[in-house]
């Protein structure tokens, strides 16, 4: 029941600091740090994997309404909920296949590795389904690389002050 | 039959997750034709208030320079309005003037303004309950800003001209050849004006204003100046770079257009329609 309560108030949250604070940004004119991937990233590891596929078609859908950009949000979203154990496994190795893993006390490289697979699958194909057009190759690498970097930066300062906190 | 079942029940999340990414996907290719985008708008009561809410707190950081921009508009009207020839303007032809306008103008907010992305929309106060309609213009004091896409009760969502699915006819003012005006989706300064002839005598500083043709938007507002232009030698038109006279990143204070004579207009051109 507690989980349920912690997700339902970082889903307002992380929707409305996305939406309210981050989409004003504009770093360089054209970068746009995404910080709502962060609830995917943070679901417990033992989630019912259709749950998390309808918590993160929700998610997106919200997103797609408030940019009116179709539903290229919901697609990113849901892509990286559903390959989500792939990178668990690629970044915490053992601990996370024998269901032993304390996300806060692996490694800081383990960690870093998760965010960041995470972070650049959903801004590739964010990205692409928004540009959707070979003429803009290169810009849409830009886009993909720096945004990408800001937002790692930025979802990995959050989790470090979550943690501060819940201690 | 058994089998069947059994294999759907051990997939049930590999299928969950295509069905929710067919409809994610259809959501997506639906977005990017225009006047086909309206399943997943900003303009509801959920997104419209939480946006105005937001924009009601931020706008006072933009006070100056919005009393800027409108003091240096009255002061453009003023000048307009005090070279008007005062003298024939008996009171009744001024009552026709004003029953008898051919537009019919309304002030509006920006309550949600996206300029970085490739396909953009603004969000702004007033709907159904204004009489604002799909398909009416949407200017600064500037100029141009985009087109009524879709409309809720209490907000409208306007498709910018930075979006890659606007095409708004343009003319040059001085010598009225016109083309297409569309965006390229990388600088919101920028538009281009495709489909001019190679007689019109083009030259960088020249103005361009919105055309005749438009049903939608009055002649002769203004857009931008030729910032650059090149010849395509094989189809023999013009691509000339327009610099916006407006600022679209920074947009508060617009006007809703409506023609009046639109509907009649439009019948006359398509008379085999019902």
């Amino acid at each position: 029941m507690k989980i349920y309560f912690i997700n339902s108030i970082r889903f307002v949250l992380l929707i409305l600091v996305q939406v309210l604070i981050l989409n004003h940004f504009e770093i360089f004119g054209y970068v746009n740090p995404y910080i709502y991937p962060l609830l995917i990233i943070l679901l417990p590891f033992n989630i019912n994997s259709i749950q998390k596929l309808f918590l993160a078609f929700a998610l997106g859908i919200c997103l797609d309404f408030f940019e009116d950009s179709g539903g290229i949000h919901t697609a990113a979203t849901l892509v990286i909920a559903y390959l989500r154990p792939l990178f668990l496994r690629n970044a915490f190795g053992l601990s996370y296949d024998y269901q032993t893993l304390k996300f806060y006390d692996a490694p800081f490289r383990s960690r870093f590795v998760y965010v960041s697979l995470m972070v650049l699958l959903h801004h590739t194909i964010l990205f692409s389904l928004e540009i959707f057009s070979v003429n803009h190759l290169l810009y849409l690498f830009e886009k993909i690389v720096y945004s990408s970097i800001f937002s790692v930066i930025l979802i990995l300062i959050t989790l470090n002050l979550i943690r501060k906190t819940s201690k | 039959m058994q089998q069947i079942i059994l294999f759907l029940i051990k997939n049930k999340t590999g299928l969950v997750f295509i069905i929710l990414m067919t409809i994610a996907l259809g959501l997506t290719f639906k977005a990017h034709t225009y006047h086909n985008s309206k399943v997943v708008s900003s303009a509801n009561f959920v997104t419209g208030n939480v946006l105005e809410t937001s924009e009601g707190i931020s706008q006072y950081f933009g006070l100056k320079t919005q009393n800027e921009i409108l003091a240096e508009e009255n002061e453009a009207l003023r000048k307009k309005l005090l070279n008007l020839s005062p003298s024939e303007d008996t009171l009744e032809s001024q009552l026709d003037f004003i029953t008898d306008t051919l537009y019919r103008i309304q002030k509006s907010t920006v309550i949600s303004n996206y300029y970085d992305k490739i396909d953009n929309f603004l969000l702004i106060k007033g709907g159904v309950k204004d009489s604002i309609k799909e398909d009416l213009g949407v200017i600064s004091s500037k100029g141009i800003v985009g087109i009524i896409e879709d409309v809720s009760k209490e907000f409208s969502r306007v498709i910018s001209i930075l979006n890659t699915n606007t095409s708004i006819n343009a003319q040059l003012k001085k010598t009225n050849h016109f083309g297409t005006l569309t965006w390229d989706g990388k600088d919101p300064n920028i538009l281009s004006l495709v489909d001019v002839p190679r007689s019109a005598p083009v030259k960088v500083g020249d103005t361009i204003t919105t055309g005749g043709r438009s049903l939608i938007f009055p002649e002769n507002v203004p857009i931008g100046i030729i910032s650059e232009y090149e010849l395509d030698e094989n189809v023999g038109y013009y691509n000339i770079s327009v610099k916006l006279f407006n600022d679209m990143t920074n947009l508060k204070h617009v006007y809703v257009i409506e023609n009046t004579r639109k509907e009649e207009a439009y019948k006359l051109l398509n008379p085999e329609q019902p």
